[in-house]
């Protein structure tokens, strides 16, 4: 075994140029593997890192009737006061309850469609709008605070500044029009400018009072501590109400995100196969090559007793020395490239459209272990498929024919 | 050129596994290249046309600052007759006069915020697709009249004939209420328009918001999406100083972008490809010279130029580049034909085409372009990763070169 490993390695460097044209192939071809799959991956997992950490949560408790009719009418059935009791030590990093309904807001000068959320601030100061840059003005301070935080993008649509008075509209469980004033105490960026014109936040109780539904919330949200296994979260959330509650996964409260993991999984294997198909018409074609310019030899060494056997061992390891000492390169060149972008790569030029996607503008790479692995164990198993034909054939010569071969 | 044509041809089968490894890689870049490419531009233009055609319009008139702003405020005087104005000017393009305010719809048992749109009844069929997707009852016509989304008719618990009531703020600032009939109820497939547009006419919008004969903007749709900038110049001429006139690039900037974005890393992913093609076809080229040392020594000791065999060398891998373009563009072209047939569709799609206003399943269309874009490229590319071999020749010594083993 070691003689044929000894073989196969300087058989590799007699033709040092086809060898390393070779070698440059599988480099570029792996980092691109590698490198390709950190940015989707990383896009995606801040995709829905900043999508369930600002609404949905890990999963969600809500009125079964609130999916389809996202009001007041559609409360929890369980007083907000019992659910902490029913919610502690349920293993939830973290959790809270939430009544959330639409509403219209109003300036002196502007209106618009919202959505209203009664929030508890100290249960979510942790991970509502992660990064929650209250670029101007005061967070919320209470459940019972009487100040709303707009969105950047909304204010400047109100045309109205932190400090004054806004009206909000919104229906009771009655539907008559409950209205009140509120005074703008802050104002948040968010990643995505449509969730800076979609939420307004104010303290819960504030809400329900307007509202006249004390002690009611629409849905209590609960972080378990890994947003692709949720199922552990959601079992123990469903243990904690009864039947008349649904409970649901982000997965399934965001259909786009949760989508958008699958097929990102799904895109990333594609990606590496298709590389690699692209790869191994050149791999097989240096194993031929390398077969065909020795076949004397390859005759010559039969004839003085080596086993087929080991003639296709030596042409198979030959091929994955060359694919492993490409595997490395092209490791190492994604590796330093992605930590070329600590900070991520700035495309705020389409950033747009990327918001449109769901996306922020800072693309951010995300090198995963197990991406890395899908990679380099694809290249190896495809690589040892497809140079199993040359080294077959090589190991079939018949030593005669192959010895007086002339070229 | 033909004696060379003829070696170059030989020469290729001289090695018939290498030559077809070799077109092996071009052919299956360039069957992926002609997919994908189909595929994208396809979507593209089923992006940019559903999400115009349902209500932007190809290109609007507004006020300015309107396009940042969007407040009550910045409107366009006397839009009525304007409207008309454009529409005798330029017969052959739709033109419908629109204004827009933010309400809250209630109906006997729920209330949502929306937004409200006053149309002209008779022209807003030509500018929209709502019109056309009424699926329950009719388009508005006159007088207190509405039509919703079908998923907020859902929300609102409402069906046709039912009384719906809007609260908002007039143009001036002051309360603004109306009591309209639901006339009809639409069904675009783009969840944002269902849930959230109200359409009344024109007139009743500016009565209930005290417009005083203003609106908001004028859409305008130019007969096809490539016509669209001469459009823009020539009604932009006719317009007043006062107005601006805005392309769908800067009316929906997230769709120019989000395509840009698309392009931008499909791209990538194409050249990582093209690039492993060339690697591929270098090693062929160079392996191809290298094996053949002494026969080009010994024709080079009869007299041919250097810059002949290097021609040669460049002939056999265009040889090959042709077999790939033709061998990949028509496999492409029936693969994608064939999906263009039955369609094609992902796992997962349906909820990415939702959001980007996309059927789910998909039609991949061809045209000369998509089909031949990719492979010429490959070809090129080819080309000129044999030029490092073809050079080389250059520098042989005829002597040297026949004495090699």
């Amino acid at each position: 075994m070691r003689i044929l490993i000894k073989l196969a390695w300087r058989n590799l460097f007699r033709n040092h140029r086809r060898t390393l044209i070779m070698l440059s192939a599988i480099t570029v071809g792996v980092w691109a593997m590698i490198f390709m799959t950190a940015m989707t991956q990383g896009m995606v997992t801040q995709m829905i890192h900043d999508g369930i950490s600002v609404i949905p949560g890990h999963a969600q408790a809500r009125n079964p009737q609130y999916g389809d009719d996202p009001t007041v009418n559609n409360l929890l059935p369980v007083p907000d006061s019992e659910i902490a009791g029913r919610l502690e030590g349920g293993g939830f990093s973290s959790w809270t309850t939430r009544l959330s309904v639409p509403a219209v807001i109003s300036s002196e000068r502007e209106s618009r469609g919202v959505t209203l959320l009664g929030i508890d601030p100290e249960r979510e100061a942790d991970f509502t709008f992660v990064e929650i840059d209250t670029i101007d003005g005061r967070y919320l301070e209470s459940v019972s605070d009487e100040g709303v935080l707009v969105g950047a993008k909304l204010l400047e649509t109100l045309k109205t500044k932190v400090g004054n008075r806004i009206v909000l509209m919104s229906q009771t469980p009655d539907n008559d029009i409950a209205d009140r004033g509120f005074r703008i105490v802050g104002v948040f960026s968010a990643k995505v400018e449509l969730w800076e014109e979609t939420w307004v936040l104010t303290g819960k109780e504030t809400l329900q009072t307007m509202l006249g539904v004390p002690d009611q919330v629409t849905q209590a949200i609960v972080f378990g501590d890994n947003y692709r296994q949720v199922d552990a979260v959601s079992d123990s959330l469903r243990k904690a109400f009864d039947d008349t509650v649904s409970v649901q996964r982000w997965t399934e409260l965001d259909r786009y995100l949760g989508t958008m993991l699958e097929v990102m999984d799904g895109f990333t294997l594609v990606w590496v196969v298709v590389i690699f198909l692209a790869l191994s018409f050149g791999l097989v074609n240096t194993l031929v090559m390398a077969v065909f310019e020795r076949v004397r030899e390859i005759g010559l060494m039969l004839a003085l007793g080596m086993r087929p056997s080991s003639i296709l061992g030596q042409i198979v390891i030959e091929s994955m020395l060359l694919l492993a000492i490409g595997l490395a390169l092209g490791n190492v060149l994604a590796w330093l490239s992605v930590k070329a972008f600590p900070d991520g790569i700035d495309i705020s030029i389409v950033a747009k459209g990327m918001e449109m996607m769901g996306a922020s503008s800072i693309l951010m790479l995300d090198l995963r272990l197990q991406d890395v692995v899908l990679a380099n164990s694809v290249v190896l198993i495809l690589g040892f498929l497809a140079s199993l034909s040359p080294a077959w054939r090589a190991s079939r010569y018949d030593p005669i024919e192959a010895i007086h071969k002339v070229d | 050129m033909e004696i060379t044509l003829r070696l170059a041809w030989r020469n290729l089968w001289r090695q018939p596994r290498r030559t077809w490894l070799t077109i092996g890689a071009m052919v299956f870049s360039n069957v992926l290249l002609v997919f994908m490419i189909s595929l994208q531009f396809s979507v593209y233009d089923l992006m940019i046309n559903n999400s115009l055609r349902a209500f932007s319009g190809h290109m609007q008139v507004q006020a300015p600052g309107y396009i940042d702003d969007g407040s009550m405020r910045q409107t366009v005087a006397e839009i009525v007759p304007l409207a008309s104005e454009l529409r005798s000017d330029f017969p052959d393009v739709d033109i419908a006069a629109r204004a827009t305010g933010f309400v809250l719809a209630s109906s006997e048992q729920r209330s949502y915020g929306i937004a409200v749109y006053g149309v002209e009844p008779a022209f807003e069929p030509g500018a929209s697709s709502i019109p056309g997707l009424v699926t329950d009852g009719r388009f508005v016509e006159s007088g207190d009249e509405v039509i919703i989304g079908v998923v907020l008719a859902r929300n609102l618990r409402v069906s046709v004939g039912d009384e719906l009531t809007m609260l908002g703020s007039g143009r001036d600032g002051s309360f603004a209420a109306a009591v309209l009939t639901i006339v009809g109820i639409f069904d675009s497939g783009i969840p944002d328009l269902d849930r959230s547009i109200a359409e009344i006419p024109l007139a009743t919008f500016q009565d209930v918001f005290y417009m005083r004969g203003s609106g908001h903007h004028i859409a305008i749709n130019a007969p096809s999406i490539d016509a669209v900038a001469d459009y823009q110049q020539r009604i932009g001429a006719v317009l007043p100083d006062d107005l601006e006139l805005h392309d769908w690039t800067a009316l929906q900037p997230g769709l120019k972008q989000a395509i840009t974005a698309d392009i931008g890393s499909s791209f990538f992913a194409y050249a990582i490809l093209v690039i492993l093609v060339a690697f591929s076809v270098l090693n062929t080229g160079l392996m191809s010279v290298l094996e053949r040392t002494r026969e080009f020594g010994i024709l080079m000791a009869l007299g041919i130029a250097p810059g002949r065999l290097g021609r040669l060398v460049l002939l056999e891998t265009a040889l090959m580049g042709v077999i790939g373009i033709l061998l990949g563009a028509f496999l492409g072209g029936l693969l994608t034909g064939y999906f263009g047939a039955t369609g094609f569709v992902m796992p997962g799609m349906e909820e990415m085409a939702v959001r980007f206003n996309l059927p789910a399943r998909l039609y991949p269309g061809i045209s000369v372009a998509t089909l031949f874009a990719g492979p010429i490229v490959v070809f090129l590319v080819s080309i000129l990763a044999t030029l490092y071999p073809a050079f080389r020749l250059n520098r042989l010594q005829p002597v040297e070169a026949m004495r090699a083993a």
